[in-house]
This record gives C-alpha cells, structure tokens and sequence, in this order.
C-alpha cells in the first residue's frame, strides 16, 4: 500500500516578468525521502523552495505538496511545512526564547516545546540575549528550532550547513537529518556531500532541470557539469 | 486584429464634438453677467462629470482584476485611470478659466467641485509612480488595483465631504433658487457630456489598441527572432500583457497571447 | 495556473496542537510582538512626539500667534498630528520586511488579514499614546482658550481619526513596503486619501476649540468620520489579502 508522495511537481513554471525563474520542472518525491537540488546560483533553488512552502504561486502546471494542490489548498498545507532559508526570519531586538515563543503561538505549539528545543540546541543560555547579539553559528541553530517547532512532516532546508561548525552541525542532524523521517528538500553546494545523504536528486539550471535521477545513480562529476 | 469598431466610435465622436460646439457657439444662450467666457462650462462640467465616473469605473475594473487575475482587466484599469487623469487636468484648466470668469480669481475654494476634483487628481497622480515602483509586472499588477479600489471608493465619498464642507457664501452662478437650469443650455449640457464621454471611451480604445498592438508585434519578435536577441523590457509603469512563445503545457496566465497569431 | 481561486480561510481547528492551552488569536500574537518591539526598541513613538512637538514651535513662528482658536487650532493641531502619524505609517512594516517577518507570517497556519488587524492596532495605540502628551502640549504651547471642557469631546474625535489613520495607514504602509520608493509613496498616497476624515475632524474640532467656550459637537460631521472609518475599514480589511499573496 503505497503512501502517497509528499511531493508531486508536474511541468511547474513560476516567471518574473518575462524571464521564467522555474520552468517546466517535474519531480516526485515519495513521504519520508530526501531530495536534494544542485545548481549554480540563479538556478531557481530558491524560487524551487518558495513555491514548495506556499509562499510563492506557480505560474504553471501541477504542484501537490502533501497531497493537497497548491495554490488552491494552501492554507492546508501551511502549518506542516517547515522552511529553513538565507534569512533567519527572526527579529533581531527580540530574545530568541521571545522569537520562538512568537513562532509558537503563531503555529499554535506550547511553549513547552520552546523550552524542549532551546535545551536541545545548547541555547539555553543566551536564549534571553537579543538576536542580533549571537553569532551566525548561534543564529542559525535558532533558525533550526523555528524550523522545527511545530514537528513539520515536510522540511525544506536552503543550504542547512552554511554557518555551522561541526558541533553544531551534529546537534541539528536529528532535527533535520534523515534520521529526522521528515520528507526533507535540501539544496546543496557540496556534490559528494549532499548525494550521500539523499534518495532523490534534481539539478537546476536557469530554471530548467538539467538533472533528475536517484541520488545512487548520479555521479559527482555529474553534478559540476551543472556549475560550468 | 485589435481596434475593432474604432472607427465607427471615432466617427462618432467627431459627430458628438461638432454637434457640441456647433451648439456652444450658435444655439446657447449668452450668459448675462459673464458673457462668452462662460462657454467653457460646458467642456469643464461634462470633463469632470466623466473623469470622477471614470475613476469609479477604474476601480470597478480593478476590482475585477484582483478577483479574476485576469490581465486585460488590469490593463483596462490601468488606460481608464489614465485617460481620466488627462481629462482631470483638463478639468481643472477650464475650471480656473472659468472661476476666472464666474469670480474673478484663477481658484475659488467655494467651489466644491473644483475643489474635490483637485484632490481626487493629487492621489490619482501617484498611481504611475507607484506602478513604476514596483519591478515584478504580477506584483505590480495587483498592488495597483488595490490602490485603484481604493481610491475609486474614495472619490464619491471625497465629493460628499468636500461639499458638505464647503460654504455656501457665494451660491453657484446655475441651477439653484431659480429652479434649475434653462432648458435650452440643459440641452446644449447633455449633448457635451455624450460627446466627452465618447471621447473618453475613444481614447481608452486608441490606448488599449496600441498597447495590444505593441505586445503582439513583440511577441512576434520574440518568436521569429528567437527570445534572446529582442531586448528586454525596461522598467514600465504600463502593465505587461504578452507571455510570447510559452509551450502549449505552460498556462500563460490570463489575458496573454496564445502561441499562434490571431488572424 | 488559470482559475480564479476563491480565497479560503483557515478553519478555527488548529493544524499542530502540541497541547497549547488556551491558543491565543493571532492577531493578538501579532500586535502583542510589536509592542513588545516598540518598548524594547523605542523608534516610532518618541519620534513622532517629537515631531509633533517641534510642529507646534513651527507653527508659533510660521503663524506669527501666540495663542490659536477655533477652526485655527483645530487645523493646527490635526495637521500636526497627521504628518507625526505619516511618521508611524512609515514604520509600520519596516521590521517585517528587513527582518523576514513576512515570511514568518505567511508561513503560519493564520489568516493573513489578521497581519492588518494587528498593524492597525497597534498604530492606533501608538496614536493614543503620542497624542496623549502632543494634545497636552498643544494646549500649553499654543492653545488660547482652556481645554478641559474641550476634552470628552476631543477625545471622540481624535478617537474616530485615529481609527481612520490606523486603517488607511496600515494598508498604504503594505502596499509602500514592497515597492522601491516606499517612504516616498507613503505620503503621498496616504494624504489625499485621509483628505475626507481630517475635513470632517476639523469641522468637529473647531467648535471644541472656539475661543468663547467649548460648543456642541456638529453631528454631521461625526456621521460623515464614521461612514469613513467604516468604509475603508471594510475595503482595506477586504483588499489586505492581495497585498501579501505572490
């Protein structure tokens, strides 16, 4: 009895203007699968990502993300995705204990779950000092327990490492690592790096997929053919 | 083919105009106190008659625009704000001519009109200058319309306001004690606001032609020369209409060209 | 990608409950997290008491008055108060945009119209509070005739105004952030179109003021202020949504 896929994109365009960031981009990835998305910048990882989390619409084609059709069920779709971006999305004269206490109520977690993270995270101590006081690595852990606060089936994570060292990097991978279960769509920089740790795997360039196969079957080489 | 019927409404109006100022000139009466200058009444009400309507309706159709997502609806929005700014300041030209001639000063605040017509054209001046600060042609689209709700809401309410404000020391030169006015300038009046509004509707048709135009011979460029080597487009306060050369399977969004040309 | 979409609003069930105990609306989370980034970060309220305040010197001088009354007071002191709320509505969604809050809402399970409900809140308390002290000034600095009987009814007045600001200032505040000129665009816009409630706020106010003693409050114009606030209230509440969706 198969599960239905966590994610379905059929021919999906998003334009800006005359330009089409995403054009005609197909890709299914089965519940609790890993997808990871090459391509050099520009490429349409982001937009990818955008439209995935409802926060952007598609211009064309089919997009089903968790089996309701986006945009006409977005709402449904919202509240069970969890998006770790470039920006932290956190306000930065506030605490992160406040920042994640906002998010909470917003997805309408209790607040002992933001002690729970906080823990998890080795935040706890600074967790009362104001965002913009933390550094980049301290920043993004947050950025993780925001991600992660309201136990999203679906995570997409733009470029999750960045900023980490690797102690961090090992407190946040039960979080948003495969052993996590999630669906997870990670955009990667790293060609061996980021096949090891997927099932799926899409190259981007200039909006169009360039490459889409399982990630055992891709070679590295593959993947820096994309960048050239 | 785009302008269809323009020339039957060209011909039209040139009728309506002629007929208008043949009327002005020969059939209405000589005003008493203000002689022939007062003429002018008849283009400055039937302007702002048309131009306040005209407001309203860009709300109107901008309102369909946010609901259908339907380009043309946005650019009709767009042209009919457009024309009615022209035609706003044309409005408030010939009514300093003729505040001129009813008071003798270039503007009167006793005039609520005048007055209300004034601000309505300060806050639809700021429509293309808020298009134009707005890159994404979708994102543009749909904040002006916003905008355009708004302010097409605000104009009737704008007009109440300024006329219940207004005080009625000096009465208006028509239409009060003596009951309205005399039947002969009545005539002359309905004929000029047929013939302003079919020069309104006949500029936005102009507009809206030469606009489809334009797209389409740019999306024909784009085909027969392939989409890299056309230019692209500069930074538009004007809405975006053609989605050239999409492949059958990508939905071009409303109110676009479809890949073949239209015959 | 070429059907109208009727815009569904999310069902009061919630999607994740963790065992959240007595949810709290997200408009109140919303407007409860900007003030407590105004009181950790004071921008926007001691800026616009400032202004109002340097305003009212301007006046002194630019009118060459010691003491104003009447309609001329009531202009002064609305006119002042409505360049100091221009001052706010530039503010309003600063932090969202720089910091990602866009994002952080769009994100949450909510109704994005809630976003306008607390934005207008919140400018409408931030209003109260500035013109708490700028009307007490006004009526040191520059008002002839005594205020206290001028008061209950100065209060319904600045109390509908400040709505009609909240209202049309949080909506052309959305519609300024996302563009490029965007403190440009705020006052332009937002003046015309506040043109209607500040007539009828200054016909209210005139009489309050008058250097004979305070008079009765015209009707009409109270009638005129709130069929503004309702109206725009309504539209602004009803367009919010388009301003936020991409």
């Amino acid at each position: 009895m198969d599960a239905p896929a966590a994610i379905e994109l059929r021919g999906v365009g998003r334009r800006y203007g005359e330009r089409w960031a995403l054009d005609d981009v197909s890709v299914t990835v089965p519940a609790g699968a890993t997808l990871v998305v090459f391509g050099p910048n520009g490429a349409g990882k982001s937009t990818l990502l955008r439209v995935l989390a409802t926060l952007l619409r598609p211009h064309g084609g089919e997009v089903r993300v968790l089996g309701e059709p986006l945009p006409e069920r977005e709402w449904a779709v919202r509240g069970r995705v969890g998006l770790l971006a470039h920006e932290a999305l956190l306000y930065r004269d506030l605490s992160a204990r406040e920042n994640l206490r906002f998010h909470a109520r917003l997805h309408r977690v209790a607040a002992a779950r933001v002690e729970e993270l906080l823990e998890r995270m080795r935040l706890a101590g600074r967790a009362d000092d104001p965002v913009r006081t933390l550094s980049r690595g301290l920043l993004q852990r947050v950025a993780v327990c925001r991600a992660v606060l309201h136990d999203p089936p679906l995570l997409l994570l733009d470029e999750p490492r960045a900023n980490l060292d690797p102690a961090a990097a090992e407190l946040i991978e039960p979080l948003i690592g495969r052993a996590s279960g999630r669906t997870r769509v990670v955009t990667s920089h790293d060609p061996a790096g980021g096949l090891a740790e997927a099932d799926l795997a899409l190259g981007l360039r200039d909006g169009r997929v360039a490459l889409s196969a399982p990630a055992g079957e891709v070679e590295p080489a593959a993947v820096e053919e994309l960048y050239r | 083919m785009y302008g269809k019927g323009l020339r039957a409404l060209s011909l039209a109006t040139f009728a309506a105009l002629t007929a208008t100022f043949a009327l002005v000139f020969f059939y209405a009466p000589l005003d008493a106190d203000q002689g022939f200058i007062q003429k002018i009444f008849y283009v400055h009400v039937p302007v702002a008659i048309v131009t306040l309507c005209a407001y309203v309706l860009g709300g109107v159709f901008a309102a369909l625009h946010l609901k259908t997502r339907d380009r043309r609806w946005d650019l009709r929005s767009y042209v009919v704000i457009h024309v009615a700014l022209i035609f706003n300041v044309i409005g408030l030209l010939t009514g300093a001519i003729w505040a001129k001639a009813s008071w003798g000063h270039w503007w009167v605040w006793e005039e609520p009109t005048l007055v209300s017509f004034l601000i309505v054209f300060l806050l639809f001046a700021t429509y293309q200058p808020l298009r134009f600060s707005i890159e994404d042609p979708e994102r543009q689209g749909r904040y002006a319309a916003v905008f355009a709700v708004m302010a097409g809401a605000f104009v009737p309410l704008n007009f109440a306001a300024v006329r219940a404000a207004t005080s009625t020391v000096h009465p208006r030169t028509f239409g009060t004690a003596d009951g309205g006015l005399p039947s002969q300038m009545a005539w002359v009046f309905l004929v000029a606001i047929v013939a302003m509004a079919l020069l309104f509707a006949l500029m936005c048709a102009y507009e809206i032609a030469a606009k489809q135009t334009r797209w389409q011979l740019r999306a024909l460029r784009r085909r027969l020369l392939g989409a890299d080597t056309v230019a692209p487009l500069g930074r538009s306060a004007a809405p975006a209409l053609g989605e050239p050369g999409r492949p059958a399977s990508q939905g071009g969004g409303r109110g676009s060209y479809p890949a073949e040309v239209p015959s | 990608m070429s059907e109208p979409m009727t815009r569904a609003r999310p069902t009061a069930a919630p999607v994740s409950e963790h065992g959240a105990s007595r949810p709290m609306r997200p408009s109140l989370v919303l407007l409860r997290k900007d003030l407590l980034l105004e009181r950790r970060a004071p921008e926007a309220i001691p800026a616009m008491l400032l202004f109002s305040l340097t305003t009212f010197v301007l006046f002194h001088f630019g009118l060459g008055r010691d003491e104003v009354s009447g309609q001329l007071a009531a202009g002064v002191l609305l006119v002042t108060l409505l360049f100091a709320a221009i001052l706010g509505i530039n503010r309003l969604f600063v932090a969202e945009q720089e910091e990602g809050g866009f994002d952080g809402v769009l994100l949450a399970p909510i109704d994005r119209t809630a976003l306008f409900v607390a934005k207008a809140a919140g400018l409408f308390l931030f209003l109260a509070i500035v013109e708490l002290v700028a009307v007490a000034a006004f009526a040191i600095l520059l008002l002839g005739p005594s205020p206290w009987p001028a008061l209950p009814g100065l209060l319904l007045v600045l109390a509908l105004l400040n709505l009609a600001l909240a209202v049309v200032g949080a909506l052309v505040s959305a519609l300024a952030i996302r563009t490029r000129a965007r403190d440009l665009i705020v006052p332009i816009v937002a003046l015309p179109l506040l043109t209607p409630a500040l007539i009828a706020a200054a016909r209210l106010a005139a009489p309050l003021l008058a250097a004979d003693g305070a008079g009765a409050l015209p009707t009409r114009w109270l009638a005129v202020l709130a069929l503004y606030d309702l109206v725009f209230g309504l539209l602004a509440y009803a367009v919010f949504d388009f301003l936020l969706e991409d």
